[in-house]
């Protein structure tokens, strides 16, 4: 019955404003007014419009800025992140350059010379190859030094990671993920899809390869000391997945197949970060950004970046999954699949 | 030799296409519905993608209202989703991921590339470059049926026991691909699939025609340096869809073998839904490497026919000539060749060799300085004009201010270095609309507003036309703007929610701002709607030419008929921009106006 109602009442909508088309449309005409193509008036009232709308457009963007300015990523936290807000910060200079220059111009220009009885003609202009010529070059330099700069922190993002780097493995199925650690030899054991079993191995670890007999699998917090620079290699199950570390301002997919790979160096602590932050529950995150399911707005993981000795005390309480699986199965000998 | 040849060739179409004229009666079938008139069918797909385009609008809306209000009943969300999606009036997430996907295929292919290309190509080539009708009018009959048949099976899959397509529109496997995964990659994947394999023919079969008569079609005087940049930009537009469609098509292809008949093109390795498929040694990577080797090219052909648009209202109502007409072509022909070679930027996280994406930041930079000369020569047309500010020219001096600032955020996203700190967050979804999105729409707005009065020989409403433009715009850019905040803060695209990370809260704000205006927005729309509809009926009556400009489709009776000219073709003699030439009697001389001796021919040299 309501949804009649709303099918009438926009009908009738419909039709109400066709009569007052039809009613405004008849009057200009008695009138001898134009209604189609703009007239001085027009030019004026419109030129005014848009020179207005540039200064609004501007405040609106200031406003914002000023209003949620505190409320965007902290300082980064990696040291790939801290480069990367420098460079943030030198595109940002240039970028707001260019877009106030540019944005004021266009609109500035429509206002000044818009037709009206001061401005009856327009100057017939058709190229100045020397004009041309500065706004190919000048931007042509602009970028190269945003490429090289940028390219400078691409080398250090994607290169190789330090011999001691700590490795991990990062896991993601739908809809969470699951950190793997190296344990003593720093290695991490194979993996085989055909092995995975949820209850007993959930990410499929081959127990022939000695390696992963030492490998702590841990649910549901990613630890990492600060100051010591981290590999992971990323995983998945079922679906793409994405791994992005805002804090540290990296990430990439995790592909079902392969392995990628992601390392930078934690420089803050979680609890030094809360006092930045002024925010005594606050802490990173690892957010799933690949779109992976109905519950991907929910795949994230908590990370935690702990002093070095807090670390190793917290990874000590942990047990090794093959000893897990050892002790409730075969009281010590190690489990072969 | 060649000249000889050319004028030989357009004789015998003059007395070919009297002939035709001997034989008008036609019916209605034939005339309005299987019409092999390109002005008919630009009108149909006009019509068909403003159908289109309206239903992803509602869509962006009832996502837009769950992301403002998450969680909270709504009685709009009930009335379009019903009790299957939107039960007690709250938003099922898997039809959340399907809106998404539905809006960004339908606004991005339905009315970006078929709407815009499919409009204005149609109306414009055979006018502008005078000639009776497309190369090949069956084929372009067939290219509006496809779009059709494709437009429906779109539209049936959102009403399917499952679900639309819900991996995003760029459909990355394995999610595309195994039900298990997301409902919505069940049947209305097949339908998606199916629906966007016949758009590429569609795409082919316009593209090829708008080729071909922009080739060989033109009329006698009409050079290539003395065509209009909207046949520039609807030329190279087609150039790029046809080297890039078909690609799309292969991968789509490949997507079905390994959907439906247990091939590995894109599959490895995986356990899901307790189990452990048989399928290794395919690659995901594989399958975005050939959906963004259409997918990029794709952004240029939403935009390209954009630039031809803004060219010539710029320049009709600044009265001046494009200014830097040679830049313009080369800068066009240079954005088409790098967009082949810049697919990659959309990988940077797919864990390709770094090295390979080093290049493409490279490549993508460089397309910054094309982009950079055409927003320059826009504005200095502006400059020292004399502007007349019909609906068209507002609009189209919106689409340069969002170009410009979209264009400024992509320097970022094309950094490989910075692109890891913000790739898949809402700075993405900010960046493409505004700079594609809202270009593209806004000046697709303007050239029907300028070319109204030729589709149906009536003007439309300039009073409705200053606030839809008004409102659509500032509620564009409250959109859009405060999102580049979002994603600055980490908030990632497709969420339903964002309330998985307690500092987001702070934002929320930002999400209200966004839906607000995008209400606002869409509603604005009817304004647009109302004036079109009553205009095409009953708005004043056109003059012959009534922007006074240059372009041959103002040479025609002022609603032609099937073969445009009565009597034989117009002859060229200049390019299309002589805007306020010095010495000349009025602000405008027709290309149809024979060169005073002495005279410089300034498509020739500018």
């Amino acid at each position: 019955m309501i949804k009649l109602l709303i099918y009438i009442a926009i009908a009738l909508t419909v039709v109400l404003l066709y009569q007052l088309m039809r009613i405004y449309q008849l009057s200009s005409e008695v009138k001898g007014k134009n209604i189609a193509i703009a007239d001085e008036k027009d030019n004026r009232s419109q030129g005014r419009a848009a020179l207005l709308f540039v200064f609004g457009f501007f405040i609106f963007l200031i406003w914002l800025i000023i209003r949620f300015k505190n409320d965007m990523l902290p300082v980064a936290a990696s040291d790939v992140g801290k480069i990367s807000d420098n460079l943030f910060m030198f595109n940002w200079v240039i970028i707001f350059i260019v877009f106030f220059v540019t944005t004021f111009m266009l609109f500035y220009f429509a206002f000044k010379y818009s037709k009206t009885a001061k401005n009856p003609t327009a100057y017939f202009y058709p190229h100045n190859d020397k004009l041309e010529l500065i706004w190919t070059v000048v931007p042509s330099i602009a970028l190269a030094v945003i490429i090289i700069y940028g390219l400078s922190l691409w080398g250090k993002l994607t290169g190789k990671p330090s011999d001691n780097a700590l490795n991990i493995q990062l896991y993601a199925k739908q809809f969470d993920f699951t950190v793997r650690y190296s344990g003593t030899d720093n290695k991490l054991g194979t993996t085989n899809y055909k092995l995975i079993d949820d209850a007993t191995n959930p990410l499929g670890m081959d127990s022939t390869d000695k390696n992963g007999w030492d490998d702590i699998v841990v649910h549901g917090e990613l630890h990492m000391p600060v100051g010591r620079e981290i590999n992971i290699q990323c995983n998945a199950r079922d679906v793409m997945h994405g791994m992005y570390f805002p804090h540290f301002r990296d990430q990439i997919n995790c592909v079902p197949g392969m392995s990628t790979y992601l390392h930078f160096t934690p420089t803050i602590t979680t609890d030094s970060m809360r006092l930045i932050t002024h925010d005594t529950a606050y802490d990173y995150i690892l957010i799933c950004n690949r779109v992976c399911g109905s519950g991907h707005y929910n795949m994230f993981l908590k990370v935690v970046v702990d002093t070095k000795e807090e670390f190793e005390k917290w990874l000590a309480k942990k047990t090794p999954q093959f000893d897990a699986i050892n002790k409730r199965n075969h009281g010590g000998a190690v489990a072969m699949k | 030799m060649e000249t000889h040849a050319h004028e030989a060739t357009h004789t015998a179409e003059h007395t070919q296409h009297h002939h035709h004229h001997e034989h008008p009666s036609q019916s209605f079938v034939e005339k309005y519905v299987f019409s092999m008139d390109h002005k008919i069918i630009s009108k149909q797909f006009l019509f068909t993608a403003m159908f289109m385009a309206f239903a992803a609008a509602i869509m962006s809306v009832l996502f837009r209202l769950q992301l403002a209000w998450p969680g909270q009943q709504s009685s709009v969300m009930h009335f379009f989703l019903g009790d299957r999606w939107a039960k007690g009036g709250i938003l099922d997430p898997n039809m959340y991921l399907g809106l998404v996907t539905i809006h960004g295929t339908i606004m991005v292919f339905f009315l970006l590339t078929g709407g815009l290309s499919g409009t204005f190509a149609n109306l414009l080539i055979p006018l502008q470059v005078g000639a009776r009708d497309m190369a090949s009018p069956m084929m372009n009959m067939l290219s509006y049926w496809f779009f059709l048949i494709s437009s429906i099976v779109m539209l049936i899959s959102l009403f399917i026991e499952t679900g639309p397509a819900s991996a995003g529109w760029t459909i990355y496997p394995p999610l595309s691909a195994l039900p298990q995964a997301i409902p919505g990659s069940g049947a209305g994947m097949t339908l998606w699939l199916s629906s966007i394999s016949l758009f590429v023919v569609s795409s082919l079969l316009g593209g090829l025609n708008y080729i071909v008569t922009i080739v060989n079609l033109r009329t006698i005087g009409m050079k290539m340096t003395r065509l209009p940049l909207t046949i520039w930009a609807l030329l190279i537009t087609a150039i790029l869809g046809v080297l890039s469609f078909p690609v799309l098509f292969g991968a789509a292809i490949l997507l079905i073998f390994d959907r439906s008949f247990g091939t590995s093109f894109y599959l490895s390795d995986i356990y899901i839904g307790g189990q452990a498929l048989s399928q290794t040694g395919g690659s995901p990577i594989l399958f975005e490497h050939l959906f963004w080797f259409l997918g990029h090219p794709e952004v240029y052909i939403v935009i390209m026919p954009a630039f031809g648009l803004m060219s010539e209202i710029i320049s009709i109502n600044a009265r001046k000539p494009i200014f830097g007409y040679r830049a313009m072509i080369g800068s066009m022909l240079s954005i088409a060749f790098l967009a082949f070679i810049v697919w990659g930027h959309h990988m940077f996280v797919s864990g390709m060799n770094p090295f390979l994406g080093s290049v493409f930041v490279f490549t993508t930079l460089l397309i910054a300085i094309p982009s950079a000369v055409k927003a320059f020569n826009y504005i200095t047309t502006l400059w020292k004009g004399s502007i007349t500010f019909n609906p068209q020219l507002l609009f189209v001096v919106g689409a340069v201010s969002t170009f410009i600032s979209g264009g400024l955020t992509g320097i970022i996203l094309a950094d490989s270095a910075l692109d890891v700190a913000v790739h898949g967050t809402y700075f993405v979804v900010a960046h493409f609309h505004i700079v594609m999105g809202l270009s593209a729409v806004l000046a697709m707005f303007g050239g029907v507003y300028h070319w109204f009065p030729k589709m149906f020989g009536r003007l439309m409403n300039k009073k409705l036309a200053y606030w839809h433009f008004w409102l659509t715009f500032i509620c564009a850019y409250g959109v859009f703007l405060p999102m580049h905040f979002l994603g600055l803060a980490g908030v990632p695209r497709r969420y339903y929610t964002n309330d998985a990370y307690a500092p987001w809260a702070k934002l929320q704000d930002i999400n209200i701002i966004v839906t607000t205006f995008a209400i606002i927005g869409v509603l604005s729309q009817v304004i647009f709607f109302v004036n079109f509809f009553y205009s095409m009926s009953k708005g004043t009556k056109s003059s012959q030419n009534p922007w006074d400009a240059n372009t041959l489709e103002w040479t025609t009776p002022i609603v032609p008929g099937h073969g445009n000219w009565e009597g034989d073709l117009p002859v060229v003699h200049r390019w299309a921009y002589d805007y306020s030439k010095p010495g000349k009697a009025h602000d405008f001389v027709p290309q149809t106006v024979p060169m005073e001796e002495g005279e410089l021919d300034e498509g020739e040299h500018s």
